[in-house]
């Protein structure tokens, strides 16, 4: 039975994680537990239209190397869905096995009430028992094709049965009412941050346009109330303020443009991510690779969110990271947009549970932990692997939906 | 010279069809979509295309992709594309083919309405018209590069000029120096960066542009 040599094998595997050797041992095993329990999940839903949820955590990119295994060991170790399927498999090789095996053996049971009667009366079978009945008295051999009947009978409800044996599986396999609370308190933290961070956006734009352009068209309007004045007086110095008026407009119109980047890059509307990071890489003083390509359009916001996370990336690696090269690999595959940012820099950025720690990048740290939490409004994840010394990867994980095909031609 | 125009916004198309016609321009079509644009170009056969990039119906790169669809129809029929914002990206794409009358300027760039005249001819007659903050760009991420760094200070405006598409006597002009001095300049910078020197403006635009694409 396979939930036996998993269960049995998985137990293994992990009581010898002290040894070091469970390390390599345990992700293929849970893998394949994956696997197995999503089996079942295919069947229940195929037989008997139960749907089991499945709330498996994303993985982000598996690192090369002994210490890229123990990781990605490590988080599924981390990752609840794990440890409830263990728990299935344990319930499965009892009383699972029991609601699984009982339809076939009430059809062979049911069968052999029929069968059994006739190898007595050929003499074949003399000492046997079937069920509680006993083939020595020819009343109890005469009785059990009614038995068999009765049992075939009961085995019409092997389809109830079953839906109970994947009621079992899910009962087991199914986040629990803590995880939901927890998955609510999370929802309603990622909402106050996705609030939190549009008004401080607001604050920042009204800053700007204050500050900025509305300024200088104030000042504009200043110097050309003073040119009508001026135009005939003393022409000399009317035409002195139209240039500075004229500067004065192109510097607004600089800072609008600026400012329009800031909220929604042009490049961006108009093109859609992949454009839109190859963009940013040109206008990085680094050389930047962009590899891969989207295969359409993104909904806006998740777009707007991993084109601002790109960009804090690509800073923070020309800034922190002292590095000579720098690219960037954009995928979409199964729902998800994968995004990483790799440097050849001297690494040492870390980002912990808290996000408190810091090391040799310094200032990415901070950066790091709003870019967390922008991300986390989507359900997004980062991951981020930048050992003291370099390379560092830093990958995020947007699960989102594709809005419409590519249409533009290049 | 006939010109086609297209510009979505009415006050900024009126703006530059009075421009171009004060300084003798013929709009043979003046357009505010990108289908419109597409028939226009087709049917009206311009001189030249004065284009914005983005465009309706779908307010997206409309503009640009019309222009370039027409140059696969007919190369090197020149484009003039103005837009709010530049990017590399775009300059890149409009460069793409090499056949050159091709320019790509901020919007804000008409202010300047003889500078901005001079660029819609130069890109008529064949040439090239770069933004300066495209080339602004290009120079300061090459910056680390050591061929750019032996460039003298002046060289490297001189080189400016010249990717922006600039013709020798415009830039002795702009940079108040005679053109026997430009021609020095140039040469000098086409042995500091390994180019081929070339009497073709065109040409020499490309090659100081690929140039600073490499890598």
């Amino acid at each position: 039975m396979g939930s036996a040599a998993l269960f049995c094998l998985t137990l293994v595997s992990l009581a010898s994680l002290p040894l070091g050797l469970g390390w390599l041992t345990t992700p293929p095993l849970i893998s394949l537990t994956r696997r197995y329990a999503d089996q079942r999940r295919r069947w229940a839903h195929d037989w008997t239209g139960l749907r089991i949820p499945d709330d498996q955590r994303p993985l982000p990119d598996r690192q090369p190397g002994l210490s890229g295994h123990v990781q990605h060991c490590y988080q599924l170790l981390r990752d609840p869905a794990t440890w409830r399927e263990l728990g299935w498999l344990g319930v499965d090789l009892t009383a699972g096995c029991i609601t699984a095996l009982l339809p076939g053996v009430l059809i062979v049971l049911g069968i052999e009430g029929f069968v059994l009667p006739l190898l007595v009366w050929k003499g074949l079978v003399h000492d046997y028992e079937y069920v509680f009945l006993s083939v020595s008295d020819p009343v109890q051999v005469a009785l059990m094709p009614v038995l068999g009947a009765a049992v075939l009978a009961a085995s019409l409800f092997n389809t109830k049965l079953l839906r109970v044996h994947f009621r079992l599986a899910a009962a087991f396999l199914t986040p629990s009412k803590a995880e939901l609370a927890a998955r609510v308190t999370r929802l309603t933290e990622t909402r106050h941050d996705a609030v939190d961070v549009s008004a401080a956006e607001l604050r920042r734009i009204e800053r700007d346009l204050h500050d900025g352009a509305q300024a200088r068209l104030v000042a504009m309007g200043m110097d050309l109330g003073t040119i009508e004045a001026l135009i005939e007086r003393d022409p000399a110095k009317a035409k002195e303020l139209v240039s500075r008026a004229r500067t004065s407009s192109a510097q607004a119109l600089t800072e609008l443009r600026d400012l329009v980047r800031g909220i929604h890059p042009p490049v961006l509307a108009e093109r859609g991510l992949d454009d839109a990071v190859r963009a940013l890489a040109l206008r990085m003083p680094l050389p930047v690779e962009v590899t891969g390509r989207l295969p359409g359009r993104l909904e806006a916001p998740v777009e707007s969110a991993a084109y601002f996370s790109v960009s804090e990336l690509l800073t923070n690696a020309v800034k922190h990271a002292d590095a000579e090269r720098v690219w960037v690999d954009l995928e979409y595959a199964e729902g998800r947009l994968r995004i990483s940012v790799g440097d050849d820099g001297r690494g040492g950025v870390v980002l912990s549970a808290d996000g408190t720690s810091g090391a040799a990048h310094g200032g990415a740290h901070s950066g790091l932990r709003g870019l967390e939490r922008r991300l986390g409004t989507f359900d997004g994840i980062l991951a981020v692997s930048s050992p003291v010394g370099g390379p560092t990867l830093v990958t995020l994980e947007i699960p989102c939906a594709l809005c419409s095909p590519k249409t533009s031609s290049s | 010279m006939r010109v086609v125009l297209a510009e979505d916004l009415f006050l900024l198309r009126d703006g530059l069809i009075r421009m171009l016609e004060a300084f003798d321009f013929e709009i043979a079509a003046a357009v505010g979509n990108g289908p419109d644009l597409a028939r226009a170009l087709e049917e009206e056969r311009p001189d030249v295309a004065v284009v914005d990039v983005r465009l309706p119906p779908t307010l997206t790169d409309e503009g640009l992709q019309c222009a370039l669809a027409a140059r696969r129809a007919r190369p090197g029929l020149p484009v003039l594309v103005l837009s709010q914002h530049v990017e590399q990206l775009y300059a890149r794409e409009l460069l793409a083919d090499g056949t050159g009358g091709v320019g790509y300027l901020l919007k804000d760039r008409v202010f300047d309405a003889e500078q901005f005249i001079d660029a819609v001819r130069r890109v008529a007659a064949g040439g090239t018209a770069m933004d300066p903050e495209v080339i602004a760009q290009l120079l300061s991420r090459r910056s680390g590069d050591r061929p750019l760094a032996r460039l003298t200070p002046r060289e490297t405006e001189v080189l400016e000029l010249m990717a922006e598409g600039r013709s020798n006597t415009a830039i002795a002009s702009k940079l108040v120096i005679t053109e026997r001095a430009v021609a020095k300049h140039t040469s000098n910078i086409f042995g500091k960066l390994q180019l081929p020197p070339s009497d073709d403006d065109n040409r020499r635009v490309l090659a100081v542009l690929a140039y600073l694409d490499r890598g």
